[in-house]
């Protein structure tokens, strides 16, 4: 009796007051959430704001950080704050982005290996072989091959993580599928369709989420990756990686350049996997509190 | 007395082993072996026997949840095995299942009228008016009250959570319904009370019975047939009533002698079986009870007991029949 009653604990928590008591008890997580909330305002309303990523003052260039310019100035004489500002955009949309169409293509593919016998050898080694291939060769090979721009980057960084997100929904599916709620609904008469979608995907969503989040975080990380490298967002777009990519040149004479959009992407991917662990924690009915 | 179940040599096979690439030695195990049984219109045939005879996966090959290695099902007349796709599930509104647990059988996050109307959704049938109606009707069938329709099944009781099963299995109004040790994990006194409403709701209907048990006490309360199983096969068939009063097979004899006695003073020697069920993987030759047989002689051995009828309905694969007759 203890099992069952355990794993609905999820479904416990529907009721607001218990998710307010839940999340009163949960500082880190709050704390995290608006610092996450606090960037996206930012990525909203950057294009309102009197600064320009792409002013070029050659005559106040590589300034250290002033009053007039708090995060200093590049070799060509940009803003580092009006970049940082507008990079907050680049990395917020691909790193949504990337955990959309990874969920969505981990999750289709996960329930059909999990629940059709005859589709998983050839899904899961599919997958698997996907899995084989370091993430960030795969991106530049993508990259190289179609050439840069907003759609390919997000392809390419989605490719490597799809393997996971369906190996988690295909564990869950596997474990679910032998239930008596899925073979009673087998017995009623219900399609393929209302057994996936409305009997197994949602004991699926918690795990779901929480990998959601650490894709989102890696995908940032990963897109200053393939900007770094020169293989991802074109350079005249001010994204955190082009930036610490050129910032990396002047470390020496004007570090300010890559150490302010290190520490935005640093915060930002932090405060979002700190979001996974503790989401992690309080879907796990094991370790509730 | 119109036949709606009939399974004709029933026989599911498991293959273990195989190792490495299939290089090991494999094994097949006879998990069911050529069962055959009717079940007619309104009536309730029981299959005991204890765990791990087999009884569960003849209930999952009458819903197809497991598909027979050989033999068939005919479901009012049609052949229920040989159903595909959209088919067999439009037919499966005719044979539905009461399930042990009614805790693990219910969607936790479906409100107790949602999952009541689940197969009358599924199947198309009546317009959602007559839904509404048809689940309203069902709750007071099965003696839920209608303020429990928007419930949570973890708000609901163990007895209340079982009559929303059956309430389920009912919607669809089927011709049959597997119920696998459908009472088994309720307390003594809701037991009896879900037993009276499975009674009461086949008086209603005319809806039959596989009722699957391993406790001959629930099984005398609601059989009018019972087919005892022993390692797959059916060893013994009678009526429940002349199961009871004159049992056949030696099995079947201890069995009925393990049930306990109502008052200390019933109490009589025990005919308690020894020695362990013999794996499944490595059956004895001939009768495969003899080695926990106290009757069996040389025949048992060599020869495997064919189903003999010994009185009108009453079927039972023993050698030793009359010396039991005699005996008893």
């Amino acid at each position: 009796m203890a099992a069952p009653e355990a794993s609905m604990s999820l479904a416990n928590a529907d009721t607001p007051v218990s998710v307010l008591a839940a999340l009163r008890r949960r500082p880190l997580f709050l704390i995290c959430v608006g610092i996450v909330a606090a960037f996206a305002l930012l990525a909203l309303v950057v294009p309102f704001l009197p600064v320009d990523p792409a002013v070029l003052n050659p005559l106040r260039r590589l300034r250290a950080p002033s009053m007039l310019e708090p995060f200093g100035t590049d070799h060509v004489g940009r803003s580092v704050l009006a970049r940082t500002l507008w990079g907050t955009q680049i990395s917020l949309g691909v790193g949504l982005a990337v955990a959309a169409l990874t969920t969505l293509a981990g999750v289709s593919i996960g329930l059909l290996a999990g629940y059709i016998r005859a589709l998983d050898m050839v899904l899961m080694r599919v997958m698997d072989a996907v899995m084989a291939v370091p993430a960030i060769l795969l991106a530049i090979a993508l990259v190289a091959l179609i050439g840069a721009g907003p759609v390919v980057i997000v392809v390419a960084i989605s490719m490597p993580e799809i393997p996971r997100m369906a190996r988690t929904v295909r564990a869950g599916v596997l474990v679910l599928r032998e239930l008596a709620f899925v073979e009673a609904a087998t017995i009623c008469g219900g399609r393929l369709s209302t057994i996936l979608l409305r009997h197994i995907l949602p004991s699926v969503a918690g795990p779901v989420l929480v990998q959601a989040t650490y894709v989102f975080a890696a995908a940032m990380i990963l897109e200053a990756i393939l900007s770094f490298l020169g293989a991802g967002t074109p350079p005249d777009v001010a994204s955190w990686g082009n930036m610490m990519a050129e910032g990396r040149q002047y470390l020496e004479i004007a570090p300010w350049i890559l150490v302010f959009p290190a520490i935005a992407l640093t915060i930002l991917v932090l405060a979002i996997n700190v979001i996974g662990d503790e989401l992690r924690d309080m879907l796990d009915p094991e370790s509730a509190r | 007395m119109s036949v709606v179940l009939e399974a004709v040599g029933l026989t599911k096979t498991f293959t273990l082993g195989g190792g490495f690439f299939g290089l090991g030695a494999k094994r097949t195990i006879r998990a069911v072996d050529d069962v055959s049984f009717t079940i007619g219109k309104g009536r309730t045939l029981c299959v005991v026997g204890e765990s791990g005879c087999g009884k569960t996966t003849i209930g999952r090959m009458i819903l197809r949840l497991t598909a027979p290695s050989a033999g068939s099902v005919r479901l009012e007349g049609e052949d229920f095995t040989q159903l595909r796709g959209e088919e067999l599930r439009t037919r499966r509104q005719r044979v539905q299942m009461v399930f042990q647990d009614p805790a693990a059988c219910l969607n936790a996050r479906m409100t107790a009228a949602e999952i009541v109307a689940e197969p009358l959704v599924n199947f198309e049938l009546l317009d959602p008016a007559g839904r509404a109606r048809r689940v309203e009707q069902l709750f007071d069938q099965v003696g839920l009250s209608r303020g429990m329709m928007g419930r949570l099944p973890r708000n609901l009781s163990g007895g209340q959570r079982q009559r929303l099963g059956i309430a389920r299995a009912l919607a669809s109004s089927p011709a049959v319904i597997v119920a696998d040790e459908a009472v088994a994990a309720l307390d003594v006194s809701i037991r009896a009370q879900i037993l009276n409403l499975l009674r009461d709701v086949q008086r209603q209907t005319g809806v039959a019975y596989l009722f699957i048990s391993h406790d001959l006490a629930v099984v005398r309360y609601i059989a009018d047939e019972i087919a005892v199983m022993y390692l797959g096969a059916i060893v013994e068939r009678a009526p429940a009533r002349e199961l009871f009063e004159a049992p056949a097979h030696p099995y079947t004899r201890a069995l009925i002698a393990s049930i306990p006695a109502t008052h200390p003073r019933f109490r009589k020697k025990r005919a308690a079986l020894t020695g362990e069920v013999p794996s499944a993987a490595a059956l004895p030759s001939g009768c495969r009870f003899r080695a926990r047989c106290p009757l069996a002689s040389d025949i048992c051995a060599t020869q495997s007991p064919p189903m003999r009828a010994i009185a009108p309905g009453h079927e039972v694969a023993c050698h030793n029949t009359t010396t039991i007759n005699q005996g008893g």
